[in-house]
């Protein structure tokens, strides 16, 4: 049989091998977030950078080492450019890499992107030698304009960080990947496998999934769906669905049968 | 004797301390002159000082001084 593995996909320099990229926030429990990593199969995960503190020392960074899993920095939790050009700089200083997933929110209630110091924090890092995945808001003419600052990613939004709404606007993250490029990640808003199977249908190229696996009931099951999730999507765009219709269309063949539209009672014509 | 804000914690560091040295401090592991640990497993760490990065391979050079702040970082989870 042929193998039905989802090829890899190309940022910038970086091969990723899985379409599965996990977030680690969201559970307290080291032991259970290594169970759902394995069982995502995920390749590469990202982590956030802070202070070091004593209790750093059971690091989540020896665990994915460890585990054999590349390591994704993230800026979460800056607000200015200034701030995320510090905090990638430090990250590629202190894990050896030049990914970096550009995170720049506008405040702390929504988490929403901003995207004017996105932009900005964007073209400064491409400068400097990043290959930035660029997390964003799902509007097409904002994720062209990211390409064209650098990006080697674009990370549309499905609806905000940590609500499980789904893709609120699928409409605009087909567009967002129709015409972009570089690789297309939904990244937030994930609450459920079928979602991420979505996202991918929708022509994304990988999904990031964070809450929606630390937060289940049951971590590793879900990672486990949503890894599957994920490859389903692939094959299912693929495969090319069918178009949507108003009215049915049967799929039987219609001669041969034995009774007709004649024979409806009255009351049903 | 130095004393600088390291990680926002006030500390006394011993005289002609180096970047180096307070990245043992703050993290108990003993370092190389090329900043890399002598236990032989990766760091995961990177330090700012006054807002600047300061590369590995010039901790064990760049001294600290009275006033400077020092920002020590990891990968921790999150994102």
């Amino acid at each position: 049989m042929t193998d039905m593995t989802p090829p890899p996909v190309q940022i910038g320099d970086y091969t990723l091998e899985k379409r599965l990229i996990m977030g680690t926030g969201g559970i307290t429990d080291l032991d259970a977030l290594e169970t759902a990593l394995i069982a995502s199969g995920t390749t590469l995960t990202t982590v956030a950078m802070r202070r070091y503190s004593p209790e750093t020392k059971t690091s989540v960074f020896a665990m994915l080492e460890r585990l054999g899993i590349d390591v994704l920095p993230n800026t979460a939790g800056c607000y200015t450019v200034r701030d995320t050009v510090l905090t990638a700089e430090l990250a590629r200083e202190a894990l050896e890499t030049d990914l970096i997933k550009v995170e720049v929110i506008a405040d702390e209630h929504t988490l929403l992107p901003d995207v004017i110091e996105t932009l900005e924090a964007t073209e400064q890092l491409a400068d400097r030698g990043f290959t930035p995945l660029v997390y964003t808001i799902d509007d097409p003419a904002t994720a062209l304009r990211l390409e064209q600052a650098g990006a080697a990613a674009v990370m549309p939004l499905g609806s905000p960080i940590g609500t499980g709404l789904g893709i609120l606007n699928p409409h605009n993250i087909e567009l967002i990947a129709s015409r972009a490029s570089v690789p297309v990640v939904l990244d937030a808003g994930i609450g459920a496998a079928s979602e991420a199977a979505e996202a991918v249908e929708l022509g994304c190229d990988a999904v990031l999934v964070a809450s929606a696996v630390t937060r289940a009931e049951k971590p590793a099951a879900m990672a486990h769906a949503v890894r599957l999730a994920v490859e389903a999507g692939y094959h299912s765009a693929a495969a090319g669905r069918i178009p949507r219709r108003t009215h049915a269309v049967a799929s039987s063949a219609m001669e041969g049968r034995i009774g007709t539209v004649d024979d409806l009672p009255e009351d049903r014509t | 004797m130095p004393t600088i804000t390291l990680n926002d914690e006030t500390v006394d560091l011993p005289a002609e301390a180096t970047v180096a040295d307070a990245v043992t401090h703050t993290t108990g592991r003993e370092l190389h002159d090329d900043g890399r640990p002598t236990d032989g497993r990766r760091l995961g760490v990177a330090v700012a000082l006054d807002g600047a990065v300061v590369p590995r391979s010039t901790w064990a050079t760049t001294a600290v001084e009275d006033g400077q702040t020092l920002e020590v970082v990891t990968a921790v989870q999150g994102g």
